[in-house]
């Protein structure tokens, strides 16, 4: 196939925008890298997630919300192509809180937050103890909650369905996918570039660099000098239990199976991808903490994954000045923003290139020199 | 499904599966009882309720779970009998407090 887009990266971003470009009848290749590649899409959580996000950024606050109230009709056009079912629900999400401390920072956090976005409306509300238990009528509170903060934008979905569903309906619709084919080197010839894949290489008109930790050196030799580091954080997952957590919480969420997960730690380790008995420790005794009927509940398995984390935690979106048919398009929430990358991000990339409304995602403003 | 090829120890103890009394000798388990039981199976899977019974018998498949005085998914083949326990099978998910 000749492509007019290559997307760099088969990942939760990569396969979004991928989807995108072959819904609005581009020719794409995307690249998936190898099976040892550190692959955060394999590894996450499953929320689909606004409340608390966006702290001295309020256009994230407004991407983020916008994503969420997207989420129901993207989920929707993606599943009637494919029968894969995502398991979404959007019933609310809690943020447990742990003493009346973390009841009144959490408060106080939800309020700077909304003084920042400056919104009519509030999408959220604290509820203390005696409400949150007429919430969850199935299950009983640890002594030590005293509330949470319900977002009602919030939900969850099965990361690893949404995945083989926008691979699967990126290839129903004409995608080519490439699997072992991590990118060695990209360089711009004529009017597009070349990117070379191992054994092999191809020539595209646009390259998308949705590679996650492996982006910033591909993004070096299109000019574009991305800051990103890994972040690990640590899930654990229970035996199938019966349902008793109608709603996904911040920290634990019951899946479509039975399944409890409990998530995440957020370590700055470099790129380690090693699971810890301290991280079991802290995970496993918070939810205890939080429902104390769990402490007898088995647990089946413990793993890691690697946030791509910039240095203030929120997305780069940039086009290259040198040479502007390629994209970078990095985040650690691409579920949350799957949306936003199968309509607004591949709309960009397919048209005229990024509206100055994401020009605030650029990387430049982390080039903020400091002040004597 | 199976049968003991030899008479039971007069030191056999009654254990109760699903509530019916049932004659075990010390130092079985319980894994092994089940699989002596009429009934071909001992748990029905969390998702789709279908059939298992006992199977490696050595603690990695996980096959042989049950409800052992009140205490969901053991793994029976790993719990030796002892008087008066209660067996239960398990039927599709656990319960948490259970």
């Amino acid at each position: 196939m000749k492509p007019d887009i290559v997307v760099i990266g088969a990942g939760t971003v990569g396969a979004a925008i991928a989807y995108g470009l072959v819904k609005r009848g581009h020719r794409v290749m995307m690249l998936d890298g190898g099976d040892r590649d550190f692959r955060a899409a394999n590894a996450n959580f499953g929320l689909v997630w606004a409340q608390g996000k966006g702290m001295d950024m309020p256009a994230y606050q407004q991407l983020t919300n916008g994503a969420s109230d997207q989420w129901g009709d993207f989920c929707a056009a993606l599943t009637d192509e494919v029968s894969i079912d995502l398991q979404y629900e959007r019933p609310g999400g809690l943020t447990f809180c742990l003493g009346e401390a973390e009841y009144e920072q959490r408060r106080t956090k939800l309020l700077r937050l909304h003084n920042q976005l400056g919104a009519d409306e509030r999408d959220w509300e604290m509820l203390d103890r005696d409400a949150v238990a007429k919430l969850l009528p199935r299950v009983r509170l640890g002594a030590d909650v005293a509330g949470a903060s319900f977002g009602r934008r919030d939900g969850h979905v099965n990361p690893l369905h949404l995945l083989m569903a926008l691979h699967s309906a990126f290839i129903r619709r004409g995608g080519v996918l490439r699997s072992g084919a991590t990118v060695r080197a990209i360089r711009a010839e004529g009017s597009g570039f070349i990117v070379d894949f191992g054994t092999e290489k191809v020539s595209a008109g646009k390259v998308v660099i949705a590679a996650g930790l492996g982006s910033k050196p591909l993004a070096a030799q299109i000019g574009l000098d991305v800051p990103v580091r890994p972040q690990r954080g640590q899930i654990m997952v229970t035996e199938r239990l019966e349902p008793f957590l109608p709603m996904p919480t911040n920290g634990l969420r019951q899946t479509g199976e039975g399944t409890v997960m409990f998530g995440a730690t957020h370590e700055e380790v470099g790129f380690d991808t090693e699971t810890t008995g301290k991280a079991a420790v802290y995970l496993s005794s918070r939810a205890v903490r939080t429902f104390p009927e769990l402490a007898d509940v088995n647990l089946v398995r413990q793993w890691s994954g690697l946030r791509i984390m910039t240095p203030d935690g929120y997305p780069i979106y940039a086009q290259s000045e040198a040479h502007p048919g390629a994209f970078v398009t990095l985040c650690h929430s691409g579920v949350t923003l799957a949306p936003v990358h199968a309509d607004a991000v591949a709309d960009a990339i397919a048209s005229d290139g990024l509206p100055p409304s994401f020009d605030v995602f650029h990387h430049r403003r982390f080039d903020v020199p400091q002040t004597a | 499904m199976f049968r003991k090829l030899h008479e039971p120890d007069p030191q056999r103890v009654t254990v109760h599966i699903d509530g019916v009394p049932t004659l075990a000798e010390p130092g079985e388990s319980v894994a092994a009882v089940l699989l002596r039981q009429s009934e071909d199976w001992s748990r029905l899977t969390p998702v789709s309720g279908s059939r298992r019974a006992p199977y490696c018998m050595m603690g990695v498949c996980f096959d042989c779970l049950a409800e052992i005085d009140g205490v969901a998914s053991v793994q029976t083949c790993l719990k030796p009998v002892c008087e008066g326990m209660k067996i239960k099978r398990q039927r599709g998910k656990r319960r948490i407090g259970a």
